[in-house]
């Protein structure tokens, strides 16, 4: 019972994952494009609590939905007016793009189908975040403090790029 | 019941629609957004790993947090850098900006 009710879940969740990306790539008013990507960000959070990574669904919708969707819209917003000709995008090259897209995704589904994943049979850790805290400042401390030094410099460097001169 | 293949496939396919927006976008604004939809293919991937073959470690959700932490950077960046470019020449379409060819 709680198998089948979690398989429906994802199924819907993915239906909403693929046809809301698809919306994305090919709309022509990129600020309907944008609010599909939101929905998309809504719908990842979902697998991942699907997934029992509470933690992480959480953090996608505070900075994906918060925070990233929020850039875009500046960027659209500072860069024209949303129902002017330079928004009006127009996709190109669509043919061999469906072609080269096609031919990777069946690779890479072929591959997915004739691999056998070591796939553990222990249940997961109920209390995620004690252990991702734990995890990053022990044995990722390093890359913890490096990505730190990439936020800061991303910021400044940010501001000087966007800087009015 | 839900495998860890469906997992893979839903975040293959989520990749391969990011591909093709990146192919077919001509906005450097859709190209970001294209860009973000491989990322979240990326995590889902993590995340799933993380759940079906080492549960009790959570090695994939420390490297989803960094990879979350990245593509904001990559976001704050990439669009000042649109920004500046659409001060300079009034255009966000990538065909049209060829200064850094000859």
């Amino acid at each position: 019972m709680e198998n089948s009710v979690q398989s429906a879940i994802f199924y819907i969740l993915a239906a909403i994952i693929v046809c809301s990306a698809v919306l994305v790539v090919t709309l022509k008013n990129i600020f309907h494009s944008l609010l599909f990507l939101v929905l998309t960000f809504f719908s990842v959070a979902g697998i991942y609590v699907l997934l029992h990574a509470e933690f992480l669904a959480a953090v996608q919708v505070l900075i994906y939905v918060g925070a990233i969707t929020v850039l875009l819209i500046f960027a659209i917003m500072m860069t024209a007016q949303i129902y002017s000709p330079a928004l009006r995008q127009s996709n190109q090259q669509v043919i061999p793009g469906i072609i080269v897209v096609g031919i990777l995704l069946v690779v890479t589904l072929t591959v997915l189908g004739n691999t056998t994943w070591r796939v553990s049979e222990k249940l997961p850790a109920s209390q995620s975040v004690n252990l991702i805290g734990k995890s990053l400042l022990t044995t990722y401390v390093l890359p913890f403090e490096v990505v730190s030094v990439v936020l800061i410099t991303a910021l400044i460097g940010a501001i000087i790029i966007a800087r009015r001169d | 019941m839900i495998t860890l293949n469906h997992y893979l496939a839903l975040s293959a396919i989520l990749f391969c629609v990011g591909i093709y927006g990146i192919f077919t976008r001509r906005n450097a604004i859709g190209i970001l957004m294209s860009i973000e939809l491989m990322f979240n293919a990326a995590n889902i991937n993590f995340i799933a790993f993380s759940k079906f073959i080492t549960p009790t470690l959570l090695t994939g959700q420390v490297f989803a947090v960094f990879v979350i932490t990245i593509a904001a950077a990559e976001a704050t960046v990439a669009l000042a850098i649109v920004i500046l470019i659409y001060r300079h020449h009034k255009e966000i379409n990538v065909d049209k900006i060829n200064i850094m060819k000859w």
